[in-house]
């Protein structure tokens, strides 16, 4: 068991700002077209984190043209190129799955501040 | 170099590629082995080579294991399985093997003993449908009809039945060494292999 530990250890991204449940961000993701590259950003509320270790994902929840997309991203996945947190929202459960079955004013998130 | 080698299943993680995709891993300890007896054409009939491995207490090993290894010149080890020659190969006793052997990106066989799933019913054993789940039925993971009636007046041969699974040796053709880590004996194996954690496994080259 140690020695995948420590191999999922060096696998760990260090550089992503931390963050959690309930906060706005905007996940800068590396999509490959055919050749190309491009930075595709996807903004929304963070409604999981779910797995620990190299093995950790989010996923953020945003609604597009009144269809809600949510999208899964590993934590430590070399293809996000940045995460910005945009507001820290003060939650108190640990998945916010709740959103899914609210529309408009009542689908946010109470920002914290400091 | 070497067409097979023992090791220990550690467990399955997952690794990034160089395109950045995730793939699932298998974390094998393989090796180092030891040559602890040799099979020759002459004394044997066929050729082959036995290779030890795993660490053992000195004190845990009975005498004839003892001197078995003590007559081959190493030390005991924990499981000994013979693998065969490969073409133009040759041993002698006491030859260590490791991961050196292996490099990502060839193939290998991985044979091992599949976990024990105790006496089991037709739909886990066959994958059999099992009957209605409602409308009165109550026959929901029932085999159903096993033969005919009068004539043949018995149940034929073969007949997929419950009864004990698992337990088996199984092998895993053709996966992908994924990395190798020679440092710490580490063998990484795209996908599954049979068996639980921590149990034996020969992997030969594909």
């Amino acid at each position: 068991m140690d020695k995948i530990r420590a191999l999922e250890q060096q696998q760990l991204r260090e550089d992503l700002p931390e963050f959690g449940v309930g906060d706005t961000v905007k996940v800068m993701y590396k999509v490959v077209e055919g050749s190309r590259e491009r930075v595709q950003p996807f903004q929304g509320i963070v409604i999981r984190r779910h797995g620990a270790g190299a093995r950790e994902t989010f996923t953020v929840r945003k609604v597009s043209f009144a269809v809600g997309v949510e999208r899964t991203f590993p934590v430590h996945s070399p293809k996000i190129v940045g995460l910005e947190i945009v507001t820290h929202g003060k939650v108190r459960r640990s998945k916010l799955y709740y959103l899914r079955d609210k529309v408009g004013k009542a689908a946010r998130v109470k920002e914290r501040r400091h | 170099m070497a067409t097979a080698i023992l090791g220990r299943k550690l467990g399955m993680s997952q690794v990034w590629s160089d395109d950045d995709r995730l793939i699932p891993v298998t974390v094998i300890e393989a090796g180092p082995c030891v040559v602890s007896q040799l099979r020759t054409m002459e004394r044997d009939g066929y050729e082959a080579v036995q290779l030890a491995f795993g660490d053992v207490k000195e004190s845990r090993v009975n005498k004839p294991a003892a001197g078995h290894f003590a007559k081959a010149g190493v030390t005991p080890r924990r499981h000994i399985a013979e693998v065969p020659l490969g073409e133009g190969e040759t041993f002698k006793l006491g030859d260590e093997i490791t991961v050196e052997g292996f490099e990502a990106g060839m193939h290998v066989h991985v044979t091992g003993t599949s976990k024990g799933k105790g006496f089991a019913g037709v739909m886990k054993r066959h994958n059999f449908k099992g009957g209605p789940g409602g409308h009165g039925s109550h026959a929901h993971r029932e085999p159903g009809s096993v033969g005919q009636a009068s004539t043949p007046s018995r149940v034929f041969k073969g007949t997929r039945l419950p009864g004990h699974m698992g337990t088996d040796t199984v092998t895993v053709r053709n996966l992908e060494v994924v990395r190798v880590d020679v440092e710490q004996s580490l063998l990484l194996v795209k996908g599954a292999v049979p068996g639980g954690k921590n149990s034996l496994l020969t992997i030969r080259r594909a």
